[in-house]
């Protein structure tokens, strides 16, 4: 009895140290990123114009008002902000994945100087996007002696202003934020191949399997947990890609090239239009969700295995 | 392997046949990979390339001439006139506050979730997590207006506390993960000798941390010096502005002359190619958050 009490007494007690921890770094993210994600919200339901005191409460009338905008005959700003953002991610997921789950495939049969084309292929990871978006916008595709254009000048007469060009600008924008994305795809597959376990190779080896075979039915099955993290990295990049447009177009040519994020940017700062900004900002945030409880339940589950 | 053994039974005429193929397609696979990685660089040395020509023999002569002349007075004047400069020493000011101010509190928060049991731990282990995905512009306008309200909006401070603020998610979720690997004995035994807990923290667990906070800085380095969406939503004034914002003006002041803009823009990338190499170092030491890194 004298034995037990005081355990029992110990764990009766609060234990108030790890809240002594936690304060300092949890009152700077409620401040900081939890209040104001709520304000948002609220922010949504208003027309406020940032200037005057009071904010009227208007319930949807923003969501209502940037959903109506869909489906007209000239595409409106929304309209084309949203389908660039699925135009983005859906490149995203596959292209700069692709490519980069083939490089790191290649790279992974020892190869000897992989480090430098590793770094070739990272180097862009490394510059910022407002660098990227100026060595495509001056380097490749200013109309007057880039790169491609006095490529295509070999081939064709009058090759296109690709930034000013309605149909072509949003793919130009995003070939070049892809060009950036593929080395880091790269060294997360390159990563996750070194964790595969070689016996089950050897195995697949004795069984016959040729090299398409073991990459389908033995590795990539392997790799669905770097896949899963890959994935929904190049959603919530693509989703939140902001820099590389407003650098390079700021959206133009006439919204051809405007994402959610550039679109609330104009709403929000240069037309004072905020409660429509901060209804479009809970819209990318809501898609954005999606992935981000997708991503949560992976962590989750390694959490309950540890 | 593959090759060792075949050269060991390396005397039948097949062996000695698929020898060859593989030579072959070693050299097919070396090809590759040079004509690859060189042209995926090409917009770099295209860059480079444009940075050392002069503007009009590049608008006259077109991208494939050879240069009338190299030049490197783009470089010295978006040094000096364009004020690239001044942008990089505001990136170092905003930077530097932000990740020592980041990397310490998270090492507070990650402490009491890795090595404590208490109501509320998963809670706000997961909601650090979540907030790592968090798109900005779900924050850009209450941060606005909250800068405003504490007389921070154009000041240094407004983007050194966004950044420390947004980044504690990740730093959390890293050094959390790497303290938990810590054995528990090593504490118990300091509790045991009289050691309080702030001081188990601070002389046990953050030097046996230190790996991890390396890769964890030299990535936050990147990203914070790298930001600019912060940067133009809370800086008005030019004097302050980081490089990534700096651009921008550099691009409106110097509109016909791209050499200048795109040599501005190299000399920008300079820093975070130094810390780079550094993190490539780091990297191979180190396991990464209990992860195997690609390099």
């Amino acid at each position: 009895m004298a034995v037990t009490s005081p355990t029992v007494h110990q764990k009766q007690k609060m234990n108030w140290t790890p809240y002594l921890f936690l304060i300092g770094p949890l009152a700077l993210y409620l401040v900081w990123i939890i209040g104001p994600m709520l304000y948002t919200f609220y922010l949504s339901l208003t027309d406020w114009d940032g200037i005057s005191p009071e904010a009227k409460y208007v319930g949807l009338e923003n969501f209502e008002a940037l959903f109506s905008s869909l489906g007209r005959r000239v595409p409106s700003a929304f309209e084309y902000s949203l389908s660039n953002n699925l135009k983005w991610l859906l490149t995203f997921i596959t292209v700069p994945v692709g490519i980069g789950l083939g490089l790191a495939m290649v790279l992974n049969q020892d190869v000897k100087g992989d480090r430098f084309f590793k770094m070739g292929i990272f180097l862009p990871q490394v510059l910022s996007l407002p660098v990227i978006a100026l060595i495509w916008s001056y380097g490749v595709y200013s109309p007057r002696g880039g790169l491609l254009v006095s490529l295509l000048n070999m081939g064709i007469d009058d090759p296109p202003a690709m930034l000013a060009e309605k149909h072509l600008v949003i793919w130009a924008i995003i070939l070049a934020a892809a060009w950036r994305q593929v080395g880091y795809i790269m060294i997360l597959y390159v990563a996750g191949l070194k964790n595969v376990d070689p016996t089950l190779l050897d195995a697949s080896l004795v069984d016959g399997a040729n090299a398409w075979e073991r990459f389908r039915h033995v590795i990539f099955p392997l790799l669905a947990p770097v896949t899963t993290i890959v994935v929904v990295i190049s959603i919530i990049d693509s989703l939140r890609s902001f820099d590389m447009v407003w650098v390079m177009t700021k959206g133009g040519p006439a919204n051809a090239s405007s994402v959610l994020a550039v679109l609330m940017y104009i709403q929000a700062f240069n037309n004072y239009k905020m409660g429509l900004g901060a209804a479009t900002a809970v819209i990318l945030f809501a898609i954005s969700l999606v992935f981000i409880i997708a991503y949560l339940s992976r962590v989750m589950k390694d959490e309950l295995e540890y | 392997m593959a090759t060792q053994t075949e050269t060991l039974s390396g005397v039948t005429t097949a062996a000695v046949n698929r020898k060859k193929s593989n030579l072959l397609g070693r050299i097919a696979l070396y090809s590759f990979l040079i004509i690859f990685t060189l042209s995926y660089m090409t917009p770099v040395f295209s860059a480079l390339l444009t940075s050392v020509r002069t503007q009009d023999d590049i608008s006259l002569n077109g991208f494939f001439s050879a240069p009338r002349e190299i030049v490197l007075q783009n470089y010295a004047q978006a040094w000096s006139q364009g004020g690239v400069n001044k942008y990089l020493l505001n990136s170092f000011i905003i930077t530097i506050p932000a990740l020592i101010g980041t990397i310490f509190l998270s090492s507070l928060s990650a402490y009491a979730l890795a090595r404590y049991r208490f109501r509320g731990n998963r809670p706000i282990y997961f909601m650090y997590v979540a907030g790592t995905m968090l798109p900005f512009q779900i924050l850009l306008l209450p941060v606005f207006l909250l800068t405003n309200k504490l007389g921070l909006y154009n000041t240094y401070w407004s983007v050194i506390l966004i950044h420390t603020a947004f980044q504690l998610g990740f730093c959390t979720f890293v050094l959390r993960n790497f303290m938990r690997t810590i054995p528990g004995e090593i504490m118990d035994a300091a509790r045991i000798d009289g050691a309080n807990e702030f001081g188990i923290y601070w002389r046990i667990v953050m030097p046996l941390t230190v790996p991890a906070i390396a890769a964890v800085a030299t990535l936050e380095f990147t990203w914070i010096f790298n930001d600019y969406l912060w940067a133009i939503i809370l800086l008005q004034n030019d004097a302050l502005k980081p490089v990534t914002a700096g651009l921008s003006t550099l691009q409106g002041q110097f509109v016909t002359n791209w050499p200048l803009i795109v040599a501005g823009a190299l000399i920008a990338t300079v820093p975070t190619l130094i810390v780079f190499f550094a993190l490539l170092k780091n990297f191979d030491r180190h396991q990464f958050s209990g992860h195997d890194d690609g390099f």
